[in-house]
């Protein structure tokens, strides 16, 4: 498989990760702790890129180094060229005033209205108030918050006070912004819809988005590119696309089978034998995608093995704009049926992947 | 009551409200930085000196747990040395002054303290100095606790203020020491101690009304 993320020339990245490491010393009852370990990673400009791992994976971190936040201990963070570490406190400065942040609990000043809230980071940047009124505006209409300049954080819902958090990102008009799990906080209808606000920045405005989520579901339905990072090291990376289509490590795939559809239904899994006995039928998962997903594949399976075919689980979903499939079936263990099998999906070009056996 | 009985508790009183506002007052102007340096000076915080910090800290501990009819007493050479004299209001304001600013310190670093690490964050990443994340993030926030805080000072400098009045110092404290207890004025005493709790009562609903107003935290929709 081909590894896009490699192929960005440099000068096309918005962020590059070259082979850093952090390692936290050992303080109180803590030891030594290393949070990530030789991680390099391309961010294309304009790309909206996906970090996702389980809690204490290191993504925080990751995302950190970004802005300086936190401070590598080997290796180099660049972005838009520029050495992060290699920066003395002005010079940080400078750079996060043109990258903007967004957290999972907002970060909201509870004492400032809407309004001063996303004036604030044009405020810290000694900008008049007239300027300020003129830019702020126009944010708190992009964000769709206009009606609520007057009010504070307290009296706002969660998805509008992540929107107070986007604006006050983008109000100093940053080209890239890091999301640290932005919706994570968020119901599932309000994360869409802050999913979407997102997309539409990022078209809009051409802004580049790194976020950094353990959700699937945000992956799946915002990003171009992904990067599964676990215990500190990057396991997994390229298009979405790809790498949801072909997961080849085995936490992508548990990560991956937390979504809707992926999940066979409780009955069976409990079924399911590592082992095949005789009389056993075999339990496979097919993804498809592009042209095979629009070809009658299982009647055409069930022709060409002879023999019948039950399907399991399924579910078809669109993931970067690309209609893709799952569908779990069972069908005969006898050698003969299973070659046919086997043959067939390597005709079609289907990724297979057995899931066991079931009496 | 006789009109001469009144004019003293007239003069006790403003003798009183006058130590506690100057006391109060540069007792807070000098607390204030030092509380914000102490919540903000630990290690890998906005201002790191942890050893200063520590020893900034040990200093405010000692004079809190110096009780404060000794430190009256301790310090009668400085309070010599600053007002001129040992005895009255004008001296008495010394030590009022000294007690407060460990007082206002500890309160400030706590209300400083109870700010939202996640607002400190946001502030770093938007490019905020350190001197902005202070006069823009830690003390708008902190406002209605800093609020609370003053209250709880002025509060107990109004206490304070009476017990100066043992030593010599003025006010309603001394009032209540030379003629309720001394001369035997069980009235003297009672209207001593009503005007006490009337002004006690006055400066908490005052401070409380205040910060409710500065709390924008639980206001609903």
């Amino acid at each position: 498989m081909t590894n896009p993320v490699a192929e960005i020339s440099p000068k096309d990245a918005a962020v590059v990760f070259e082979s850093v490491s952090k390692r936290f010393a050992a303080s109180g009852a803590n030891g030594a702790f290393t949070a990530l370990d030789n991680v390099s990673l391309t961010v294309a400009r304009g790309s909206i890129t996906g970090i996702i791992g389980r809690s204490g994976a290191g993504k925080s971190t990751l995302i950190r180094l970004v802005n300086g936040l936190e401070k590598p201990s080997s290796g180099r963070v660049l972005v838009d060229g520029v050495d992060v570490g290699a920066l003395d406190e002005a010079g940080l400065r400078s750079l996060r005033r043109s990258v903007g942040m967004i957290f999972q609990h907002f970060n909201l000043l509870s004492s400032r209205t809407v309004f001063g809230n996303v004036a604030l980071p044009l405020e810290i940047a000694g900008m008049d108030r007239g300027a300020i009124e003129a830019r702020v505006r126009p944010l708190l209409d992009l964000v769709g918050l206009a009606d609520k300049h007057g009010r504070y954080p307290a009296e706002l819902s969660g998805g509008q006070k992540q929107r107070v958090g986007i604006a006050r990102a983008l109000a100093t008009e940053p080209k890239l912004l890091l999301s640290d799990e932005a919706t994570s906080a968020l119901d599932p209808e309000t994360t869409q819809a802050i999913l979407a606000l997102l997309r539409r920045i990022n078209a809009e405005l051409g802004l580049t988005v790194l976020l950094i989520t353990h959700e699937m579901e945000v992956v799946k339905a915002v990003t171009s590119d992904v990067a599964v990072i676990d215990r500190g090291e990057i396991i997994e990376r390229g298009h979405t696309f790809d790498v949801f289509t072909h997961p080849r490590h085995g936490t992508t795939r548990a990560l991956l089978s937390g979504l809707p559809g992926s999940k066979l239904p409780e009955a069976i899994a409990r079924g399911l034998k590592p082992e095949a006995a005789a009389g056993d039928r075999v339990v496979v998962r097919l993804t498809f995608f592009g042209a095979a997903a629009e070809r009658p594949l299982i009647s055409q399976l069930i022709k060409s093995i002879g023999a019948e075919v039950n399907i399991i689980a399924g579910t078809i979903d669109e993931i970067g704009g690309r209609p893709y499939g799952s569908l779990v079936v069972a069908y005969g263990g006898d050698a003969e049926t299973s070659g046919k099998a086997e043959r067939f999906f390597a005709e079609n070009g289907l990724v297979t992947e057995v899931l066991g056996h079931v009496a | 009551m006789s009109p001469d009985l009144l004019m003293l508790i007239g003069k006790a009183t403003l003798d009183t409200l006058f130590m506690v506002a100057v006391a109060g007052l540069v007792g807070s102007l000098v607390g204030l930085p030092i509380g914000i340096f102490l919540a903000t000076s630990g290690k890998g915080e906005l201002f790191p000196a942890p050893n200063v910090n520590r020893v900034v800290g040990l200093a405010v501990n000692a004079a809190r747990s110096t009780p404060f009819i000794i430190l009256v007493v301790a310090i009668i050479p400085f309070t010599r040395l600053v007002t001129g004299t040992s005895i009255g209001t004008k001296a008495a304001i010394v030590p009022l002054t000294i007690a407060t600013i460990p007082f206002v310190a500890r309160l400030v670093e706590a209300a400083i303290r109870d700010v939202d690490k996640g607002l400190i964050e946001a502030a770093r990443a938007m490019g905020a100095t350190p001197m902005q994340i202070v006069s823009k993030v830690l003390l708008a926030e902190s406002r209605p606790a800093l609020t609370l805080a003053l209250t709880m000072t002025v509060v107990s400098l109004i206490g304070y203020s009476a017990m100066v009045g043992a030593v010599g110092g003025g006010g309603l404290g001394d009032l209540g020491i030379r003629y309720g207890y001394q001369r035997f004025r069980p009235d003297v005493m009672l209207i001593v101690v009503v005007v006490l709790i009337v002004l006690v009562q006055l400066v908490q609903s005052a401070g409380d009304r205040l910060a409710r107003r500065f709390d924008k935290r639980s206001r609903k929709t």
